[in-house]
C-alpha cells in the first residue's frame, strides 16, 4: 500500500489526535491530582488544583518520606538492570550450548522451558517464595537467581529459535583457527545475538520492573522495597488511604519509564513485535 | 565440535539449569505433590489424598471467581483484539500522524499493573461519584472496570502486533483483488484477515493468557471488593494462601487445577487458529 494517503486522511487524523489525548488523560489526571490537597482528591478529581486546593509539592514530601521511595526505586533499578544482565548472559549460553550439543538432557530442558513459559506464577507461588526464603535468596542479590530461573523458559526458547538459524561452519572455523568454545561463543556467536538480546531484554525488563507479587512474596520487604511494593504498601491494609501521596508516588513511578519509553521507542517497539513473532 | 562443547557444561548450561532448577522445577513438582498434602509450612506436610481438590467444590468463592474469570477473559480478549485490529487496520492507511498515535497507544503496557491499577480508581470513582456510587458497589462495577482498564492496557500493544502483520501483505494480493472487483468488505474477509492469521494466533493467545492470569490490576482496582464479589482465579487463590490460616493446601490445589485449565485454554487456542492459517 506504500505511501498512498487515505481520502479523507484529515478526518481520520482528527478521530486519532482527539483518541490520543483521551489515551493519555488519565495519566494527566493523576499528575494534575498530584497537586491537589488530599481531601479534595476524591471529591472533586477533575477540577484543577486553583486557589486552596494547591498544596505544591506537599504530596510529593509526604508519600517520599513515607515509604522512601528513592529507596524503591534503587531497588527497582538494581533488581531489573541486573536480573536482565544475567538472563541475557546465562541464558543465551545456554540457548547456543543445548542448541549445539545434541543429547537427551538438552531435548528434555528445551521442551521443559516450553512448558514453563505456561505455568501461571500462582502454581508455584507458595513452594518457590518458601525455598527461596530456605536458600536466603531474599535479597535484592538472591532474586536475580529466582529472576533467572522463572524467566529463563521465555528467553532460552527465543534464544533456541534464533541460535538455530546461524550456520555451523561459522563456528566450526573458528575452533578450526584454534579458539576455545568460550572465546567462540564470545567473540562469533555472542555479537550474532545481538537483535535477539534486545528483543529479550526488552520482554524481560518490562517484567521484572513491573512484577508486584514475585519480588512481595521472594524479597525480605521489610528492608527491600521495589517500586510496586511501596505502592501498594501505601494503600494499606486498614483506614483510609492518603490519596494525596498515592498520586504523587504514581507520578514517580510512571515518570521514569516514560522517559526511558521515548528514549528507547524504537527498540521497544521493534522488541515487542519480533518477540511476538517468535513466541 | 561436539565434545570440545560439551566439555563447558557448568559454564554455559549449568548456571541457568540450576536456577531454572530452583525458580521452577522443583517449586512446579513440590506444588504437585503438596496439594495433595496438609501443611502450613513446605516442611510439616501431611499427605491426605485428595481432600484439597474435594474442598475446592464446597468453596463457593472459587466456583464464583471461576466464572467471573471466564467472562472477564471472554469480553476482554473479544474487545482489545478487535478494537486493536481496527485500529491496526487505520493506521495503516498512511494517516498524518500515524507514528505518534502509535506511541501513544502503546505507552500504557510499559505501566505496571499495580500503579495501573489505582489510576484507574481515581478516574472511574471520580465518574462513578456523580452517581453517589464506588468501583466497589458491585461485582459488575469492578467487572467493567476491569475490562476497561485492561483494553486501555493492551490495546497499543495488540495492535503494534497487528499493524506488523498487515504490512506483510504483499501489495500485488490486495491491487489483484481489487482488480477482480472485490469489495473492501471482501478483502478484509478473503485477503486480509487469513493473511495476518499468524497475528491472530499470538494476539488471542497473549490476550487470552493475560486476561485469565490477571492479578496486580485486579489487586490494585478493586481488592476483590465487595466480599469477593470482584475476585478473579488469581487473586482467589492468592487469598485461600494468605489470607485464611489452614487453607493452604486448599489453596495449592486451586493453582494446580488454576494450572491445568491455563495450559488447556493455550493448547485448544494455538490449536485452532493454527489450523486456519495459510501457507504464505
Amino acid at each position: 500500500m506504500g505511501v498512498r494517503k487515505a481520502r479523507n486522511g484529515w478526518l481520520f487524523t482528527l478521530l486519532f489526535s482527539a483518541l490520543s489525548l483521551a489515551w493519555v488523560f488519565p495519566i494527566v489526571l493523576v499528575v494534575v491530582n498530584s497537586f491537589k490537597k488530599k481531601v479534595y482528591i476524591s471529591r472533586k478529581p477533575f477540577e484543577f488544583p486553583f486557589g486552596k486546593m494547591f498544596v505544591e509539592l506537599e504530596n510529593y514530601v509526604r508519600g517520599m518520606e513515607k515509604i522512601q521511595f528513592f529507596d524503591a526505586f534503587k531497588n527497582s533499578l538494581f533488581i531489573t538492570v541486573c536480573s536482565v544482565a544475567v538472563i541475557i548472559l546465562c541464558t543465551s549460553m545456554c540457548a547456543w550450548y543445548i542448541s549445539r550439543i545434541n543429547s537427551a538432557f538438552s531435548t528434555g530442558f528445551y521442551y521443559l522451558c516450553l512448558f514453563s513459559m505456561i505455568v501461571p506464577f500462582q502454581m508455584v507461588m507458595f513452594t518457590l517464595s518458601k525455598l527461596a526464603n530456605i536458600l536466603h535468596l531474599y535479597s535484592p542479590i538472591g532474586i536475580i537467581l529466582v529472576y533467572l530461573g522463572f524467566g529463563a523458559g521465555l528467553s532460552v526458547f527465543m534464544f533456541c529459535g534464533f541460535v538455530r538459524s546461524i550456520p555451523l561452519e561459522i563456528e566450526e572455523a573458528a575452533m578450526i583457527d584454534g579458539c576455545t568454545p568460550l572465546q567462540t561463543y564470545f567473540h562469533v556467536v555472542f555479537p550474532i545475538l545481538k537483535p535477539t538480546c534486545i528483543t529479550v531484554a526488552i520482554l524481560q525488563a518490562m517484567w521484572i520492573w513491573n512484577d508486584y507479587l514475585l519480588p512481595y512474596l521472594v524479597l525480605d520487604i521489610k528492608r527491600w522495597k521495589t517500586i510496586p511494593i511501596a505502592i501498594q504498601y501505601l494503600k494499606g491494609g486498614y483506614g483510609a488511604v492518603d490519596m494525596g501521596a498515592m498520586m504523587a508516588m504514581l507520578v514517580l513511578a510512571i515518570i521514569p519509564i516514560i522517559i526511558f519509553y521515548m528514549v528507547c521507542q524504537k527498540y521497544i517497539i521493534e522488541g515487542v513485535v519480533a518477540g511476538a513473532v517468535k513466541g | 565440535m561436539q565434545n570440545s562443547v560439551k566439555k563447558y557444561f557448568p559454564i554455559f548450561a549449568l548456571p541457568t539449569v540450576a536456577a531454572f532448577a530452583i525458580g521452577f522445577f522443583v517449586p512446579f513438582i513440590m506444588g504437585i505433590y503438596l496439594s495433595f498434602c496438609k501443611f502450613t509450612t513446605v516442611t510439616d506436610a501431611k499427605f491426605v489424598g485428595i481432600d484439597n481438590y474435594l474442598k475446592i467444590f464446597s468453596d463457593k468463592t472459587f466456583g464464583h471467581s471461576l466464572w467471573y474469570t471466564a467472562a472477564f477473559t471472554v469480553v476482554s480478549v473479544v474487545l482489545i483484539n478487535v478494537l486493536a485490529f481496527a485500529v491496526a487496520m487505520l493506521l495503516t492507511k498512511g494517516i498524518r500522524g500515524t507514528n505518534v498515535f502509535r506511541t501513544v497507544f502503546f505507552m500504557p503496557n510499559l505501566i505496571g499493573g499495580i500503579v495501573l491499577g489505582y489510576i484507574w480508581q481515581l478516574l472511574l470513582n471520580g465518574i462513578l461519584a456523580n452517581y453517589q456510587k464506588t468501583l466497589t458497589y458491585n461485582a459488575a462495577y469492578g467487572f467493567w472496570g476491569l475490562v476497561i482498564l485492561m483494553c486501555w492496557q493492551q490495546i497499543g500493544y495488540m495492535m503494534i502486533i497487528y499493524i506488523s502483520g498487515i504490512q506483510n501483505i504483499p501489495g500485488e494480493l490486495i491491487e489483484a483483488a481489487k482488480i477482480d472487483g472485490a469489495t473492501p468488505v471482501q478483502i478484509l474477509r478473503n485477503v486480509t484477515i487469513p493473511m495476518v492469521m499468524p497475528s491472530i494466533t499470538i494476539c488471542t493467545f497473549l490476550t487470552l493468557t493475560n486476561s485469565f492470569k490477571l492479578f496486580d490490576q485486579n489487586l490494585a482496582l478493586t481488592n476483590g471488593e465487595p466480599s469477593n464479589m470482584s475476585e478473579l482465579l488469581a487473586l482467589n487463590i492468592y487469598y485461600t494462601f494468605y489470607g485464611r490460616a489452614g487453607y493452604e493446601g486448599v489453596g495449592q490445589a486451586k493453582a494446580v487445577v488454576f494450572f491445568i485449565l491455563v495450559a488447556l485454554i493455550a493448547v485448544v487456542q494455538t490449536r485452532l487458529t493454527r489450523s486456519r492459517e495459510v501457507q504464505q
